[in-house]
């Protein structure tokens, strides 16, 4: 692991229109992570974690403050800058799965590569390679409305993971799973986090997430309360 | 490009039974809207068809004073046959009619006429002169069947006819119907007798005469002899083009209202997937879609819905096509009522220009109606999107 941090934040504050005056969801926050990072964004249901993570996932920019995320300030990116960075860089995993219903197991894995240039061949490659990962060689035919609620978890990690990004973001990824699931998926991305080096970064409230992670940073009221680094 | 065609078809049918009700209201209104057209283009054939057979040939000479709207032109529109069309007229190429105002006499009523003298030995047009090469002590006359039934005669009828000859002399003798025959061209039936040519010149005391010369293939056409002028056939059936447009026209209001139903449907469905699909969409954009790149692929989703349309309407549309093209439609109503030639039987005619129109028409259509809806997508916040928030 290197020292030079991947993301940045830097008095970041995000504020949102509330009747007539704002709500301060995120009020200065400050953070680093380096690469490699196993770490969560703990804390009560409102307390802003998913709005930071969206920001470092540059789908919503910062009222004030910046965030640098692989060198580039999310609050200064075009649509398409922002875009061309979550094509090429980084990868989410939803509590809901977000799958295409309409799409195999293959299909939705290989979503993320068709935007980038790949050849066919690469691209049956890669996504055999990621279905391996999280034990779904079994299911490429399948289609998400087929699958169980861990499965279908397995397959947007498969997602997430296929273009082998440098940093994945995970909101509540257990949320709709039961406790053996849970700890299977963990397992799966903890797994990945050292075969591959890539960053993950957890927002969460469940207990089964929270023991796996390596850095627990706990918010309170869009403030950071506690950081903690495991061993 | 192809991502997007394949990701559109299987939302689409993904979507099951509301595409499929989208798509064969779709595929209706391209086979009527090609069907309403085809009869057109085939309405169109027709009447050209059946004017050359029946009225004018490949062309004709008019005298310069002839007008066919105005009857009274025609007591000083006719004049000696030119010189150098004789040995055409002999051989059969030209026809010469002489055309002069008269009356007669049906069931005791008066019924002004056009008197028309034909050469009663001519084939170049579909007239059954035979029927005037018949020897009674009447006049053999022919008349077509919209003339037969105003004036209630029929084949055998003797009627009396009276006329003025050049000095302004009148004259009255007895005609007999030797034949009745069917046309879809108006201009040589309703209000006309059809009499040989040398018996009407002798009537007349116009030896020689003619008011209009129809001509064949194989004639070159010079824009003025003696006192006729040359009519071409383009000329001669440009009423059809006119009469054509204004049906046309009045069709498209029919084909507009067709199309702004299926394309409600299609915008409702728009609007309603693209409300239900938020998450859907804010996953695009977390993969890395920007949000035009998604406007476009529910856009083409949208669109396809033309090109499914058109595979459903190929499936029972061209069966229906071939069999329209032989079997024909016919009117429900009275074609004497139109200026020009109309069939009681039409036979629609199919072009590709036809066909591929229609389909691009409906599918730029329907591009544009997918498209107005999805724009909202590119207002989108992505991270309501994912929450599926928006109202
Ligand atoms: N688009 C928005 N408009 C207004 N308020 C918002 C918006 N997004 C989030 N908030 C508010 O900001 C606060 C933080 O929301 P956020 O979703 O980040 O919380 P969270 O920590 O992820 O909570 P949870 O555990 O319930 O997911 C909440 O009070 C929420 O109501
Ligand atoms: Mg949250």
């Amino acid at each position: 692991m290197t020292n030079n941090p991947i993301i940045t934040t830097e008095k970041l504050i995000k504020k949102f229109p509330m009747g007539k005056g704002e709500f301060l969801a995120l009020k200065g926050i400050d953070l680093e992570f380096n690469e490699g990072e196993f770490a969560g964004l703990i804390g009560p249901s409102g307390s802003g974690k998913t709005t930071l993570l969206n920001i470092i996932g540059s789908l919503d920019t910062p009222s004030e403050g910046e965030a640098m995320v692989l060198g580039q300030p999310v609050s200064q990116l075009t649509a398409r800058q922002a875009a061309q960075l979550r094509k090429e860089k980084l990868g989410f995993i939803f509590q809901s799965y977000n799958l295409l219903a309409v799409h195999t197991v293959f299909e939705n894995v290989e979503f993320p590569l068709l935007l980038l240039k790949y050849t066919p061949s690469q691209r049956q490659k890669m996504v055999m390679d990621a279905l391996e990962w999280v034990g779904l060689t079994d299911k490429v035919n399948s289609k998400p409305p087929a699958l169980s609620g861990g499965e279908c978890q397995r397959v947007a990690i498969a997602r997430a993971m296929v273009k082998k990004p440098m940093v994945v973001l995970a909101d509540e990824p257990t949320a709709n799973l039961d406790a053996a699931n849970s700890h299977n998926i963990l397992k799966t991305m903890e797994m990945l986090n050292k075969e591959l080096k890539t960053t993950f970064l957890f927002a969460t409230h469940d207990e089964k997430v929270i023991s796996y992670l390596h850095r627990k940073i706990f918010l309170i009221d869009g403030k950071i309360d506690r950081d903690e680094l495991i061993k | 490009m192809f991502l997007a065609l394949k990701l559109a078809y299987r939302n689409l049918v993904g979507a099951g039974l509301r595409t499929w009700l989208n798509v064969i209201v779709l595929s209706f209104s391209y086979v009527v809207i090609i069907w309403l057209k085809g009869l057109m283009v085939g309405w169109d054939h027709q009447a050209r068809f059946d004017m050359e057979k029946w009225q004018i040939a490949k062309g004709q000479y008019w005298h310069k004073l002839y007008d066919q709207y105005d009857p009274f032109s025609l007591t000083e529109s006719h004049a000696p046959v030119p010189q150098r069309f004789l040995p055409f007229i002999t051989e059969g190429a030209m026809v010469p009619v002489l055309v002069v105002q008269a009356s007669l006499y049906p069931h005791g009523r008066m019924q002004p006429i056009l008197l028309k003298g034909i050469p009663k030995n001519q084939n170049l047009l579909k007239l059954p002169v035979a029927a005037l090469d018949t020897i009674t002590d009447a006049i053999p006359a022919i008349i077509g069947t919209n003339m037969a039934r105003s004036a209630k005669l029929g084949k055998g009828d003797r009627v009396v006819l009276r006329w003025r000859d050049k000095s302004g002399t009148f004259d009255a003798a007895e005609v007999v119907v030797t034949d009745v025959f069917a046309t879809n061209v108006p201009a040589i039936d309703g209000g006309q007798v059809w009499i040989d040519l040398e018996k009407l010149r002798q009537m007349m005391l116009l030896p020689n005469e003619a008011t209009y010369l129809s001509f064949g293939q194989g004639i070159k056409e010079i824009p003025e002899v003696n006192e006729f002028v040359l009519k071409t056939q383009q000329e001669l059936t440009s009423e059809i083009d006119v009469m054509i447009k204004t049906k046309t026209t009045g069709q498209s209001v029919f084909y507009i209202i067709l199309l702004l139903l299926a394309m409600l449907a299609i915008f409702d469905t728009q609007v309603l997937s693209i409300f239900r699909r938020q998450k859907e969409i804010g996953t695009y954009v977390a993969l890395g879609y920007t949000r035009q790149q998604v406007v476009m692929l529910f856009t083409i989703e949208g669109a396809m819905h033309a090109v499914l349309a058109a595979a459903v309407a190929a499936v029972y549309g061209i069966p229906f096509f071939i069999w329209q093209s032989h079997a024909g439609f016919t009117i429900p109503m009275d074609s004497s009522d139109y200026g020009i030639a109309m069939a009681q039987t039409m036979y629609p005619v199919f072009t590709v220009g036809l066909i591929v129109s229609t389909t691009l028409i409906v599918l730029i259509t329907t591009a544009v109606v997918s498209y107005c809806p999805s724009r909202r997508i590119a207002q989108m916040n992505p991270t309501e999107a994912l929450r599926g928030k928006i109202q």
